[in-house]
């Protein structure tokens, strides 16, 4: 009973809905009925179009994350170890941070054109600043006295970093990590839906020129579906990495 | 039988596989900023010896046992181990007055930090494990430090110290963070392991009772100096309200109350 509880509500929901446009409540110009929404993904994936538009918006996802989180992750280790490299860097990401990825929308347009390019862009941007700022953070909160115990211990630089530094800075990069992930989600629909001529956002733009209300649904319920897998793989991976510690042990 | 000899094996095998070092303090200053901690310390301690260092909070003990165990280097002076006056940091092991567990570390491999320069991977559980047992934690290696009570944490810090040997063994209030109890059962503990292995013993402590149950010689200082060097020839195990004791203990007190 405790596990069908939560899902009361959005079943109850589904069922209003569609007894809504059944009963010609909701136009179905405006809302198709989910049974309508079901068959236009059934169609999607047969004709094998969607898997395709996945594999697409995945790969951009990917690779993006990989360039701004691995960025972000090598300067904000950088910044957090040498006090010179940050004083050199940090004030500049700092300001950087403030200007709203999305706005440079126009200027990358202009940069790139509407290509690969411009979306890898405007990804890795979104991505680095969550992992940056969370990574230094991480880094520094590492508990100074496990430090002082490892030189006390004449740890070499390369085991204090292995040993303690990056496992002490692992749980504020998990948090970078999972903001970054939304927000890479994020960034890309924008980018998809202004400019793409293939992907999910291509796929929901396309539709909706041609009116075709339930496939844009069915592309608004596929980011939301990858982005929680995204979010999934990352909370699983967190559980496994961060056992040692009560808050995440035994969930 | 066979049970006792299962746990005498790793006792015996590191029963006095190290003597203690002697240490040799000759003029040792240290200043931080212009302001001088420790003004000229000139110290004989003998290999072997269970030394406890004791004072008003900012007489520089701390400090003094710091500059020990090579974490900062004076300003002044020297420092001899056994008359070398490099290369005798791996000798010393410091513990602290929190146990600075890497949570992240199963104790076992906790108890492994311990030893930095050690033979294969095996061999290093093998020691660990041993050191383990001898403060009383067989058969915790595998858990997280987490599930330990503060007590324990400080045993698995003791191993972690103890695993390489030392010929010096640095206590900075290693006790002062346990309830009542628990202290008197590490006191006691700290003893066994001393008379075991026989490595020199330097405890700073702002408990009086504490350094007269343990100390061969207790050291006070004052404002950067040796103000007080008392021997203490009582017989061990020492009782808790030995009159002897007590008259020491009160002498010392006397001492640090008087400014």
């Amino acid at each position: 009973m405790k596990r069908v509880l939560p899902w009361l509500f959005p079943a109850a929901l589904l069922v209003v809905w569609q007894a809504g446009v059944s009963a010609g409540w909701i136009d179905s110009q405006t809302l198709p009925a989910p049974s309508a929404v079901g068959e236009a993904f059934l169609n999607l994936a047969r004709s094998g179009e969607l898997w395709n538009d996945i594999a697409v918006s995945s790969a951009r996802a990917a690779a993006g994350f990989a360039v701004g989180g691995g960025i972000g992750f090598a300067l904000g280790m950088l910044n957090g170890l040498s006090s010179l490299s940050e004083k050199l860097t940090d004030t500049t990401l700092q300001m950087l941070r403030n200007i709203p990825h999305l706005a440079l929308i126009p200027l990358v347009i202009l940069w790139f054109g509407i290509g690969e390019e411009a979306k890898l862009f405007l990804v890795a941007l979104g991505v680095f600043f969550p992992i940056y700022v969370n990574t230094l953070h991480g880094v520094r909160s590492v508990d100074p006295h496990l430090l002082e115990m490892a030189r006390a211990y004449g740890m070499s630089r390369r085991a204090v970093f292995w040993q303690v530094v990056f496992p002490g800075a692992l749980p504020s990069i998990f948090v970078g990590l999972r903001y970054g992930l939304g927000i890479m989600w994020l960034t890309l629909i924008v980018a998809e839906t202004i400019s793409a001529s293939s992907g999910i956002g291509f796929m929901a733009m396309n539709a909706r020129e041609f009116l075709m209300v339930d496939v844009v649904i069915v592309s608004i319920l596929i980011y939301a579906a990858l982005g929680k897998l995204a979010d999934s793989i990352a909370r699983l991976l967190e559980r496994l990495c961060l056992r040692w510690n009560p808050t995440y042990a035994e969930v | 039988m066979t049970v006792n000899i299962a746990t005498a094996v790793p006792d015996l095998e590191l029963r006095g596989s190290s003597a203690g070092a002697a240490i040799r303090l000759s003029g040792v200053e240290k200043s931080f900023g212009g302001h001088q901690v420790l003004r000229g310390i000139d110290l004989e301690i003998a290999q072997g010896q269970f030394v406890a260092i004791v004072g008003r909070s900012g007489c520089g003990k701390s400090t003094l046992l710091r500059l020990l165990a090579g974490l900062d280097t004076p300003t002044g002076g020297s420092i001899a181990v056994d008359g070398a006056t490099k290369g005798w940091g791996k000798r010393v092991r410091l513990m602290f007055q929190e146990p600075r567990l890497l949570p992240w570390q199963r104790i076992v491999r906790n108890v492994e930090v311990g030893l930095s320069h050690a033979p294969g991977s095996r061999e290093r559980q093998r020691q660990a494990e041993a050191a383990l047992a001898q403060v009383g934690l067989a058969g915790r290696e595998t858990g997280w430090p987490s599930v330990l009570s503060g007590g324990q944490k400080q045993r698995v810090a003791l191993a972690r110290a103890l695993v390489s040997d030392p010929a010096i063994l640095a206590l900075d209030e290693p006790l002062g963070a346990l309830d009542a109890l628990t202290r008197i059962e590490m006191q006691a503990l700290i003893e066994q392991v001393w008379l075991d292995r026989g490595f020199t013993a330097l405890v700073v402590t702002h408990d009086v009772s504490e350094a007269v149950a343990l100390a061969d010689r207790i050291l006070l200082l004052d404002a950067g100096q040796v103000a007080m060097d008392v021997a203490i020839d009582l017989p061990r195990p020492r009782r808790h309200g030995d009159p002897e004791a007590a008259a020491i203990e009160g002498r010392i007190l006397e001492r640090l109350l008087t400014r």
